[in-house]
């Protein structure tokens, strides 16, 4: 009896096996996708929180306690047109270091794509969607702030310039001014283009978040001013929106 | 030969006792927003289980003199938790801790438990209390004795786990699964989102401030519309202190930026939960609010959530106040705490 089971799994798998052979010419690979993170070129990972010891384009001492961010919409373009997306949303969360590798379940065939990319946050028409998992994690935008989710959530402490230690909140969302009688909304997700790339067998795209980036370029974050209260803050989710187009790279493709 | 093991399974299942399946009932609300509850495959709900959990759960045999239920510090009335800021063990000593409500317990992703998350799942919990000397101060070899000369246990662990033979496991598995039934989702707040309540102007501007980032901006750690435990069953220093007697997380990891961080607790049924806090410091929910408008402690480890420190808080208006105190009580469940399956009688 004991054996029957394990048997009867080895069948399935070959006979799923000769399938495949059977069905496809060309060879689908899988796609694995690795974030890393960085200031400025240190590396940092989740035993770099809770101290102070990073210092931003501004001068300003600050220390990392919460950084989990959302990205979607992996794609893959050849020049003939042909698409693929992984549908669906990552989110990264460097705190609780879950889900900074991951392989989408589904598979591309192998050749030359034109362009690789993925869009940082949701674009506006997936941001609006119900989605059970994020809910459980407290990623929701308030509705008076249009609704939808964050797209990333980088908290800590800086020195002010009274030398406290003082809490940031850097939580970045669709632009919304919500001041008038009708919220005037702008786009802040935006896409993050890995070049091309050859696949011929199954492929991991090892990506870099330089943190810095946030506070640095075109805009240095000044944390004395801008440090809570962002959300509601059309002016400062523009200002993340341009920072944050300098702070994805790829940093290799193996 | 996959018929021939189908047929197998088939009859193995004939031969074994199997209790009644009872699996959770998932409020709508839950159902479309968030994930679902845990439920562990070694202790699937089951009728007989629940029943046999619910009746250890009110019976005092479960402590050292038989004069202490998990009910005297858990009562269903106050949303099972204890009215008084530190609960009486049965030899007189007190803890240092507020007891906590049960509700929702199920939904608690990560199966941290207590205030300091230093229990990992309502299964393994069950173990503390009835030997913590504090509390119900028993040991489980006496206990188990007990229970199997008791008159009517032995054949209600039969029914509801197939053998007779009482262990500790045993009872801890049956009571888990009657805490996990202990569901509340019949708020009026949770009866507006269904279309079937309206809130009062003061309720709706007082959820307006619990979401808005310019004045209360509670929503990060404690729910929203679209996530209806109201809590995000993390650990926070939401800012108590400046120095810590207690150093809640930080004693469980041993790690110095955990201290004074405790896990957030649902906003759910307040109405019948005071005191509120770890240590149940505060007896009204004015005083909880007025904390974070201007009571706010600054330490290390303190939530860069909790802005304005300096200031003492987030300064909200008198009516903003009011209002947001009439918003949280509306998310009391009052027949949750009158549900007859949750009772004893
Ligand atoms: C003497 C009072 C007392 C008794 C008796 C008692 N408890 Fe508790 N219970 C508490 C206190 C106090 C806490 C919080 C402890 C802490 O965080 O350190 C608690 C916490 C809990 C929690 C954690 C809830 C959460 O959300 O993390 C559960 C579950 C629980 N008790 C179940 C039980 C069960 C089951 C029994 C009976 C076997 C029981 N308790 C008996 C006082 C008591
Ligand atoms: C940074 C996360 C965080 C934010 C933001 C926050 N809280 Fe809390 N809240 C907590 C934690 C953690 C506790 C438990 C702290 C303890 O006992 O040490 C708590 C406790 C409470 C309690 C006591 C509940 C009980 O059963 O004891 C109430 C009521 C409460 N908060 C309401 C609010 C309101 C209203 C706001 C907005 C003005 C708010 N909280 C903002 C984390 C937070």
């Amino acid at each position: 009896m004991k054996y029957i089971k394990p048997l009867f799994l080895l069948l399935s798998i070959i006979i799923c096996s000769c399938h495949e052979d059977a069905d496809d010419k060309v060879f689908q690979a899988n796609i694995a996708f690795n974030f890393s993170h960085a200031w400025d070129g240190e590396e940092v990972t989740n035993s770099d929180f809770n101290t102070i010891k990073f210092t931003n384009e501004n001068g300003e001492q600050l220390s990392i306690e919460k950084l989990r961010y959302l990205i979607s919409n992996i794609t893959f373009e050849k020049t003939t047109g042909e698409t693929y997306v992984f549908d669906g949303y990552y989110l990264i969360d460097v705190t609780n270091n879950s889900n900074l590798s991951f392989t989408p379940n589904s598979t591309i065939p192998t050749g030359h794509y034109s362009k690789v990319s993925f869009t940082f946050g949701f674009n506006n028409e997936d941001n609006y969607n119900n989605y059970p998992d994020l809910n459980s994690t407290s990623w929701n935008v308030p509705e008076m702030l249009g609704g939808g989710y964050h797209y990333m959530q980088l908290e800590g402490k800086f020195i002010d310039n009274i030398t406290n230690e003082t809490g940031y909140a850097y939580h970045a969302i669709r632009a919304v001014d919500n001041t008038g009688s009708t919220p005037v909304f702008e786009d802040t997700f935006f896409e993050v283009d890995l070049d091309a790339a050859n696949i011929t067998d199954s492929t991991t795209f090892n990506i870099e978040m330089n943190i810095a980036e946030w506070f640095k370029n075109p805009n240095a974050w000044n944390l004395n001013e801008l440090n809570n209260m962002l959300m509601p803050n059309f002016n400062a989710q523009i200002m993340m929106f341009e920072n944050g187009q300098n702070a994805f790279s790829l940093k290799s493709v193996n | 030969m996959v018929i021939f093991i189908c047929h197998s399974c088939s009859n193995e299942n004939v031969e074994t006792y199997v209790p009644t399946p009872s699996p959770l009932q998932i409020p709508p609300l839950f159902e479309n927003n968030i994930l679902n509850p845990i439920t562990p495959t070694n202790n699937p709900q089951t009728e007989e289980g629940i029943a046999l959990g619910k009746k250890l759960f009110f019976d005092p045999i479960l402590s050292g003199d038989n004069s202490q239920a998990c009910a005297n510090c858990h009562n269903p009335k106050n949303a099972f938790t204890d009215p008084k800021r530190f609960s009486d063990g049965i030899n007189g000593s007190l803890g240092n801790r507020n007891s906590m409500p049960l509700f929702n317990l199920a939904w608690n992703y990560e199966e941290k438990f207590f205030w300091d998350g230093s229990v990992f799942s309502l299964e393994h919990q069950v173990f503390e209390p009835v030997s913590d000397p504090t509390e119900m101060a028993s040991n489980w070899t006496q206990l188990e004795a007990e229970l199997q000369q008791h008159p009517e246990y032995p054949d209600l662990f039969e029914k509801a786990f197939g053998t007779s033979t009482i262990d500790s496991n045993l009872v801890a598995k049956a009571i888990a699964q009657f805490e996990r039934t202990l569901i509340s989702s019949n708020s009026k707040f949770d009866r507006h989102l269904l279309g079937e309540a309206e809130l009062t102007p003061e309720e709706l501007n007082g959820f307006n401030v619990f979401m808005d980032e310019n004045r209360g901006d509670c929503f990060h750690c404690h729910g929203s519309d679209k996530n209806p435990l109201w809590t995000d069953n993390i650990f926070h220093n939401n800012g108590l202190d400046e120095n810590f007697s207690d150093l809640g997380l930080g004693a469980v990891t041993g790690d110095p930026a955990d201290n004074g961080k405790f896990k957030t607790p649902s906003l759910r049924n307040l109405a019948f939960t005071a005191p509120y806090m770890h240590d149940g410091r505060f007896a009204t929910i004015d005083e909880v609010i007025d904390h974070y408008s201007e009571g706010l402690k600054n330490s290390s480890t303190i939530d860069p959530l909790m802005k304005k420190v300096a200031q003492g808080g987030v300064g909200l208006s008198e009516k903003d106040k009011t209002d947001l105190k009439s918003f949280l009580l509306s998310l009391s469940d009052h027949e949750f705490i009158n549900n007859s399956a949750f009772n004893n009688q």
